[in-house]
């Protein structure tokens, strides 16, 4: 469904991706994994149209979008969330998640229904009418998701849902991003917490400094020495093997 | 957004329209037209600055492009005044959407926006202060020949229902924002532009149709504006004082708000009033009057008058 | 066309009304650079510091150079008041309001002036204005000469000021990463308000050197703010060097451009820099983004 072809991002001087390249299947949960720093967001970024890569290319559903702007991207179905949470402040919860459903129901009563529907649908059922800067963390996460699954879209690119929030929100939120790859929606998670991917995740790449340096199943990766340097520091696979064999 | 609240926007266009017909005498209907006026300009305003977030400082730039369109049509063409007020409201209209493409494909927001506007209304000043064409220094004079072809009616009032008639066509306009895709796609460009993006809204687009209409509002206010004075120079037409109008009515009534500039402006102008008539002739008291107001509703009611207002019908249930 | 001295004259001109501009952008530049704001008040306190130095001379029979003591701390302590208990409480952080409460500002200075003064336009009473110096076969104004050498001591000055005092590195350091600032014990409101009294001792010191030659009413500022900007931008906002360059350059721009399409046209050749730069380099020629 979606294709990454060698792309790299320079930004003066400094290479933040370097020839990454991915694919992701249509109907898959995909992970994207990899230290701080390691260039994900921004290869997001040249996913979703925010940053125009240096070289490489873009396809999805076997058409080049590297040079689209982000909402004729949307527009496609593409739809991505903002690791750092954006609502719009001044708006309610409803109002917010209307903006994405007026993507594909440009009539405000279709719209708002539709909305209104999403919202419940990832938990924000009470809070719809309440001004969207009064939600918790948990709660800008889950809208940030229904805003972007209001655009109907058939590739949901999410940057770090779950961080910030505490293990029960976590276990919570997790049959919600299930049950959203269920209705036929191709999801590719950037996640640091590692349960969730090993749950979630059918395959998972690993970037490090802005290098693919795995891919996989997610225990097959998590066990791939190059995985554990990349996040451990050089020779820390070999220490840990040694460590395994005098036990 | 519900119907009912559509009742005090209704209340006031009534209001308003039967107003003159209480045996007003002809300064305060002159007062009132000149109030309407501003309002439409501030109404104009509130459609990029209010829904869009985009702070103009240069609203004469269509105020007057749409002034001089008509009175330059009637005076140098012999066009009638109809078809002035018309060519007026499109040129403002294309004068909006080219400062508009210029400036938002530069990437210009926020107080870099505001100087890029006030300058181009400044070199429209410059402009229309040097050419023959629009009079020069001495500026334009309409012949005074009332007739419906010339706009000028003989009863003053039915000028004033026109005036109206555009008044509530822009609020109809603002209405309509408040409850339509277009509107919902500006608001989420001026709270948070990259997530707009996200959501498939071609920011661009959107804020080029906000400046277009808003730009054709601020015009029609400005070719009523020499229809009512049948006199017109540069520092008139594109001077600072219409741009500083047209964004005070709507930040002291409330930003954003359909009702907002209508309220703003007769609060301010009857304000203006107010202290000429209390501190006799001194110039510019209205002005410092003005200022002051503007601080005080930044620093004290960021929702203007509007919000003020439901703040405290908001309040009486919970009292009660 | 026109002859070589008329063209030396116009530039040597341009350059000394253009070092009073720089020194103008200079006070908006600082304000910008540190608190981030566009200062639309600026104008308005330079007509008042033209006032001060006008009423100084008028009533007090003071020299204006001399009456630069008295002004300077004048506006200093004007501008230090107006930041701490007017812009920075009403306006509470948000940019878009900031812009607004300093127009409002300005509203009520410029018209308050109005009021007070009456819209003629006044002079200073003294025959300074028609001194000259000749320089080889240049006729040249010596105003205009002390404007000129003062307000690059004074660029000079703030220059040193920011970089080896102890208040200057205070100032770089909110201008930089204000949290960072208030982390290590900064009192950022503090450091707001002097930068933007050292912005109005700039238009203080401004206003002493345009006096002798220039005229004052309650709009004689607005004539100024527009070509600040119009250097501000030009030499990136927040940049001191860039002040200086802008100032001098659009001093020669509005010079030849008076000179070739005469008055009323002349300033247009400023505007269109203005927009041009906003449009195709925001960040001016010596600005860095972000």
């Amino acid at each position: 469904m979606l294709a990454v072809e060698a792309l790299t991002k320079r930004f003066q001087g400094l290479v933040a991706v370097r020839e990454a390249s991915l694919a992701v299947p249509a109907g898959s949960i995909t992970g994207l994994i990899g230290p701080n720093g390691a260039g994900k967001t921004t290869l997001f970024g040249m996913i979703s149209g925010f940053l125009q890569p240096t070289s490489g290319r873009v396809l999805f559903e076997g058409q080049d979008i590297t040079a689209e702007a982000p909402h004729l991207r949307a527009r496609r179905g593409i739809a991505r969330t903002f690791q750092i949470v954006q609502p719009f402040a001044g708006l309610t919860v409803a109002e917010n998640i209307a903006v994405g459903a007026y993507l594909r129901h440009p009539r405000r009563a279709d719209a708002v229904a539709r909305a209104r529907a999403v919202g419940r649908r990832v938990g924000l059922g009470a809070e719809l009418d309440k001004p969207a800067s009064s939600l918790t963390v948990s709660g800008r996460k889950r809208l940030e998701v229904a805003r972007a699954l209001a655009t109907e879209p058939r590739l949901l690119l999410l940057d770090e849902v779950l961080a910030g929030l505490n293990p029960s929100e976590i276990r919570d939120i997790l049959p919600v991003i299930r049950a959203i790859r269920d209705e036929g929606v191709t999801i590719l998670m950037i996640e640091h917490i590692m349960q969730a991917v090993m749950s979630l995740c059918e395959a998972v790449h690993v970037l490090a400094e802005g290098r693919m340096v795995a891919s996989g199943p997610p225990r097959e990766v998590c066990a791939d020495p190059r995985v554990i340097e990349a996040y451990l520091g050089k020779g820390a696979a070999a220490r840990l093997g040694a460590e395994a064999a005098d036990a | 957004m519900t119907r009912r609240d559509a009742l005090p926007l209704v209340a006031a266009l009534a209001l308003l329209a039967v107003l003159p017909f209480c045996g007003l005498p002809g300064s305060a209907l002159n007062f009132l037209v000149t109030t309407l006026i501003i309002a439409l300009a501030g109404l104009g305003w509130n459609v990029l600055g209010g829904f869009g977030g985009q702070y103009s400082f240069g609203h004469a730039a269509f105020f007057g492009t749409g002034a001089y369109a008509t009175a330059v049509l009637q005076l140098r063409f012999g066009w009638n005044a109809w078809g002035g007020l018309a060519a007026g409201i499109g040129l403002g209209t294309l004068v909006g959407l080219a400062i508009g493409y210029l400036s938002f494909r530069a990437g210009l927001r926020g107080s870099y926006f505001a100087l890029v506007t006030l300058a181009f209304a400044e070199v429209f000043r410059i402009l229309a202060n040097a050419a023959d064409l629009t009079g020069g220094a001495a500026g334009l004079l309409l012949r005074l020949e009332p007739g419906l072809a010339t706009l000028q009616f003989s009863d003053r009032r039915l000028f004033y229902l026109l005036v109206l008639a555009f008044v509530g066509a822009a609020l109809l306009a603002s209405r309509w924002i408040e409850r339509s895709r277009f509107g919902a796609h500006l608001i989420a460009v001026r709270e948070n532009e990259e997530a707009a993006r996200a959501l498939g809204v071609d920011a661009l687009r959107v804020k080029l149709g906000a400046i277009a209409l808003s730009a054709g509002i601020t015009a029609a206010a400005g070719c009523l504006y020499v229809q009512h004075f049948l006199y017109l120079d540069a520092g008139v037409a594109y001077g600072t004082w219409i741009s500083v109008e047209a964004l005070l009515a709507p930040i002291v009534g409330g930003i954003g708000t359909a009702l907002g500039p209508l309220v703003g402006a007769l609060a301010l102008q009857g304000l203006g009033e107010a202290t000429k008539l209390l501190a006799g002739g001194v110039p510019g008291i209205d002005l410092v009057a003005f200022g002051a107001c503007l601080i005080a509703v930044i620093a004290f009611a960021p929702q203007g008058v509007v919000g003020l207002v439901r703040r405290l019908r908001g309040r009486r249930p919970a009292e009660a | 066309m026109y002859a070589p001295q008329i063209l030396i004259e116009a530039a040597l001109n341009g350059l000394m009304t253009g070092a009073v501009y720089a020194l103008i952008a200079l006070g908006l530049t600082l304000v910008y650079g540190v608190l981030h704001i566009i200062n639309f008040a600026h104008g308005a306190l330079l007509t008042c510091a033209m006032f001060a130095v006008w009423g100084a001379s008028a009533w007090l029979r003071l020299d204006p150079y001399a009456a630069m003591l008295a002004v300077v701390p004048l506006m200093f302590g004007a501008g230090y008041a107006l930041q701490r208990c007017v812009i920075g409480p009403a306006s509470g952080g948000s940019d878009n309001n900031i812009l607004l409460v300093t127009l409002g500002l300005s509203i009520v200075l410029e018209n308050g002036l109005l009021a007070i003064f009456r819209s003629d336009t006044r002079t200073l009473d003294s025959d300074a204005a028609l001194q000259v110096v000749e320089v080889g076969p240049l006729l040249l104004s010596t105003p205009r000469l002390i404007g000129f050498a003062t307000a690059l001591a004074v660029t000079g000055l703030l220059w040193l000021l920011l970089e080896r005092t102890d208040t200057g590195r205070a100032i770089r350091a909110v201008a930089r990463e204000k949290l960072g600032a208030r982390l290590v014990g900064i009192d950022v409101d503090h450091v707001y308000a002097v930068t933007f009294g050292l912005g109005c001792a700039c238009l203080a010191v401004a206003a002493c050197l345009l006096m002798p030659t220039f005229y004052v009413n309650p709009r004689s500022g607005a004539a100024f703010v527009l070509v600040a900007f119009t250097i501000v931008v030009l030499g990136g906002m927040g940049s001191i060097a860039g002040a200086l360059v802008g100032g001098l350059v659009v001093g020669v721009v509005e010079s030849f451009s008076g000179l070739f399409l005469g008055d009323s046209l002349g300033q247009i050749g400023i505007f269109l820099i203005f927009i041009l730069v906003l449009l195709v380099r925001p960040t001016g020629l010596f600005g860095v983004r972000g």
